[in-house]
């Protein structure tokens, strides 16, 4: 299959397997991509592939935007990346490609942005223990120590202290593909992916399947 | 509609009998050991309904060999081959679990004899429609 497919991620269920056992699936709205622009070597430097997914509408896209698909009869694209090129795979520009590509796929690879979670304490972000809640206890969330006096003199690079969280790029490795839907090109994926429902993510086929358990 | 609703209403099972807590039930399960496939039943008093829709499940509540057993069971698995609703029990909770502290006599119910024209109502809807009528009301 391609290095890379665009999705969007649409929501958490459950669905029966046919043993008859309850999977807690992520639905993913994976596709129709299509092809927009094919660089090569000659032209561009370096080569690739250049995908774009879900339709915008033309009154909110730049012009720019506009230019680069109107050559190929296309709307507008909200999600574009490039792709690493196939070795024998034969694209066409305007080309359309469909979730059906996933049908061979076992597990794949989920990038995406996870939820962020603003300025974050030392617990919620590197799981520190904290203090008691009760017995006379005052100090509930704090660090605690973070080094010390004089000697060194200075606080130790790469100290877990508080800050943002989330929001930052992730690869989720090793997903189960459970289902695919053709008709309304969707991916079942099990378990949970990065990102808000309506988050877009990029699909890879898995580097190293493991065997799941 | 909303494609996670969409989903969930695929897998729903059509004909679920329509019972409510407080009521006799035996429950056919599917149990797969290797190769064969047999149904056992499990029948006792549901003293609990949890979740709705897809996601709804009941607790029945037995006692075997002295010792009370309880199990939940998801409305809509396709492990559960039938659900039969022996007789319905008078009951002034949605959840009986003051169930769990009383042993023998103290564990029947008083049952419940429906009239006639609510009988024929039960008898003819299914549990799915009512969730059904319940959400067009709404």
């Amino acid at each position: 299959m391609l290095h890379g497919f665009l999705g969007k991620k649409i929501g958490m269920t459950q669905i029966y397997t046919d043993e008859g056992k309850l999977l807690p699936v992520t639905l993913i709205q994976a596709g129709p991509c299509s092809v927009i622009q094919i660089k090569t070597l000659e032209n561009d430097g370096y080569s690739a592939i250049q995908i774009g997914f879900d339709d915008k509408k033309k009154k909110s896209a730049t012009r720019p935007e506009i230019g680069h698909v109107s050559k190929l009869s296309l709307e507008p694209k909200r999600f574009i990346r490039e792709i690493k090129p196939e070795l024998g795979a034969e694209l066409k520009i305007g080309q359309s490609i469909t979730v059906d590509i996933f049908q061979d796929v076992k597990m794949v690879d989920v990038i995406g942005v996870t939820k962020g979670k603003g300025y974050a304490g030392v617990m919620k972000r590197w799981n520190f223990k904290g203090g008691l809640n009760t017995h006379g206890s005052t100090r509930h969330r704090p660090p605690g120590s973070i080094g010390s006096n004089t000697d060194p003199g200075r606080v130790m690079r790469g100290k877990k202290m508080a800050g943002r969280l989330g929001g930052e790029r992730v690869t989720i490795k090793n997903i189960d593909v459970v289902k695919i839907d053709a008709n309304r090109s969707l991916l079942f994926l099990k378990g949970a992916v990065p990102g808000h429902k309506g988050s877009y993510l990029i699909l890879n086929k898995a580097r190293v399947e493991k065997v799941s358990k | 509609m909303n494609i996670v609703d969409a989903i969930e209403k695929e897998q729903m099972k059509k004909n679920v009998p329509l019972f409510s807590v407080g009521d006799q039930v035996d429950v056919s399960v599917k149990i797969i050991e290797g190769e064969k496939e047999r149904i056992q039943v499990f029948s006792g008093v549901v003293i609990a309904k949890n979740g709705g829709g897809f996601k709804e499940t009941f607790t029945v509540r037995r006692i075997v060999q002295g010792e009370g057993v309880e199990r939940v069971f998801p409305i809509h698995s396709p492990k559960i081959v039938e659900i039969k609703v022996l007789k319905s029990g008078k009951i002034r909770r949605a959840k009986l679990y003051y169930m769990r502290k009383r042993t023998s006599k103290g564990t029947r119910l008083q049952e419940k004899f429906e009239s006639p024209s609510s009988k024929t109502i039960s008898a003819q809807k299914t549990h799915v429609q009512r969730v059904q009528t319940q959400g067009d009301s709404k």
